[in-house]
């Protein structure tokens, strides 16, 4: 079954160019910006942008509690770049109140690559897909460590950069960028098959507010 | 499990292309950046949820009320708020200023501002943006200068507004000029378009892409007199993608509630309800200033 519905989490950063993309793939889209929204949806792209400011809206818009129980309960997503971030058990060089939702086990450092000046475009080979994908890398995270139960669909310098745990898939660069819906038609693949694999979940869900 | 370390690792890695430097742009949209003059302001920005930082040396309004020449800010400050901060670092050069820019680039700040608010330094060229890996944003009046700037490279544009006034009526007069200009262009025959271009002072070939896409080709955000929550909706309402506040934090008496109002506010700003609930008890807004009444208007600047 097709998950009719694809959320764009629009608290900030590349929503608008995330949801051009699936539009463009004929599915229909909702940018998610309280819980009404979020409990309308069927599969959930978190976009890049600033994961601290994401991190801070989750909170005060209410969202937090009922976005980590809808993941657990295996919500399928597409986390880039913040997204990833935000998605991950670890990160590093955050600040000490930003939320790691823990859904995909990896330890995330992020601005890895450094400033603005060190951001980077290049071309990737990609687990899956037949010719290379043109990766667009600002100011991103980098991912030190991933868990064992991690699929790691592509690698730069050693590093993973597209990532896939059960229903939750991570990319460290922005595919909403390059003008190239491949990586969006993995997710939606990946949404529409269901995982047999769980969600993990690593952090306390928050309990059901009524 | 998967492993292409082998075949990725020949692959080229470019920086600073158009691509690159309008991504960052495109990650700061919904988002609110913020002026601040020392590392403990950026940290209050950084806590309310700025998405960006601009370092400078005074606010605007500090600007006006004191005059002189207003400059880059001292590269110790600058360090200090990269180090205050996880979030991007822009910082502030005067127009057509080029060695203050590759000073800027040197330290390592995420965007520079090729601005009005400084004191210009050429009153005939800006800056040749496309000579930095650093990403800039200018400021516009007018599609005409929009166009222009990105002619230069800018890989950003923002409306100038009337900076420390703390006024947003020339920040709509901007936008609405900038927006309505897009509009005509894209209804236009295209035999039309030469005209335009003639009239914008334009490259024609950019008047042509905004034909074609019906936006500019770069985002567009807002700036110059944004002081509360409800400017802040107003002018994303109106089609600006994020704002840039300056005197607007620091210059009302609760700085750290206006600015994570404001915040909330660039996210919700089509919710009225989430803008009257996050604009209650804020206190005093900056006290803000009639445009008719200035002696220097900072948006005149630049060519």
């Amino acid at each position: 079954m097709v998950a009719s519905v694809f959320g764009v989490l629009a608290l900030q950063g590349s929503f608008a160019a995330h949801a051009r993309i699936l539009d463009g793939l004929g599915l229909s889209t909702l940018e998610v910006r309280t819980v009404e929204q979020l409990g309308s949806v069927d599969a959930l792209v978190i976009p890049g942008g600033e994961s601290t400011t994401m991190s801070m809206l989750l909170d005060r818009s209410g969202l937090i509690g009922p976005l980590t129980r809808r993941l657990c309960d295996g919500l399928p997503v597409l986390g880039t770049c913040a997204g990833l971030i935000l998605l991950s058990t670890k990160i590093l060089d955050g600040r000490s109140d930003q939320h790691a939702l823990g859904l995909i086990d990896l330890d995330v450092r992020r601005n890895g690559y450094g400033t603005q000046v060190d951001s980077f475009e290049t071309d990737i080979e990609i687990d899956g897909l037949d010719e290379p994908f043109h990766a667009v890398f600002i100011r991103a995270p980098v991912v030190e460590t991933a868990g064992s139960g991690v699929e790691v669909l592509a690698k730069v310098d050693g590093n993973p950069v597209l990532c896939r745990q059960g229903p939750v898939m991570v990319a460290a660069f922005h595919p909403e960028l390059s003008g190239d819906d491949r990586i969006h038609r993995l997710f939606v693949r990946n949404a529409a098959v269901g995982s047999s694999q769980p969600a993990i979940c690593t952090r306390a869900v928050p309990p059901r507010e009524i | 499990m998967a492993d292409n370390t082998d075949r990725t690792e020949d692959s080229v890695r470019e920086t600073g292309t158009p691509l690159v430097k309008r991504g960052l742009a495109e990650m700061l949209k919904g988002g609110v950046i913020m002026d601040v003059v020392d590392p403990d302001q950026a940290r209050i920005a950084e806590d309310a949820g700025a998405v960006a930082v601009m370092a400078l040396e005074r606010v605007p309004a500090d600007i006006r009320r004191d005059g002189g020449v207003a400059r880059m800010s001292d590269p110790e400050m600058i360090v200090g708020i990269q180090a205050a901060v996880s979030i991007p670092v822009m910082a502030k050069a005067r127009i057509g200023h080029f060695a203050e820019a590759q000073v800027l680039q040197s330290l390592g700040v995420d965007y520079i501002d090729e601005s009005e608010v400084l004191t210009p330094a050429d009153e005939s060229h800006h800056i040749d943006k496309w000579a930095f890996t650093t990403p800039f944003v200018c400021g516009a009046t007018n599609l005409g200068e929009a166009l222009r700037r990105i002619s230069e490279g800018a890989c950003m544009i923002r409306s100038k507004g009337e900076a420390g006034t703390g006024n947003i009526v020339e920040a709509v007069r901007h936008l609405r000029s900038i927006l309505g200009d897009i509009a005509k262009i894209t209804t236009a025959d295209p035999a039309e378009l030469f005209d335009w271009a003639k009239n914008l002072q334009a490259p024609l070939p950019l008047v042509q892409e905004i034909h074609h896409r019906g936006t500019l080709p770069v985002p567009m955000f807002c700036a110059g007199g944004i002081a509360t929550p409800a400017d802040a909706s107003l002018v994303m309402q109106l089609g600006a993608q994020s704002v840039f506040v300056g005197s607007g934090i620091f210059k009302s008496s609760q700085p750290a509630k206006m600015a994570s109002a404001i915040v909330e506010a660039a996210t919700n700003f089509e919710d009225p309800a989430i803008i009257a609930k996050v604009s209650t008890g804020l206190g005093a807004a900056m006290r803000g200033l009639e445009i008719g009444g200035l002696e220097t208007k900072l948006a005149e600047r630049g060519w």
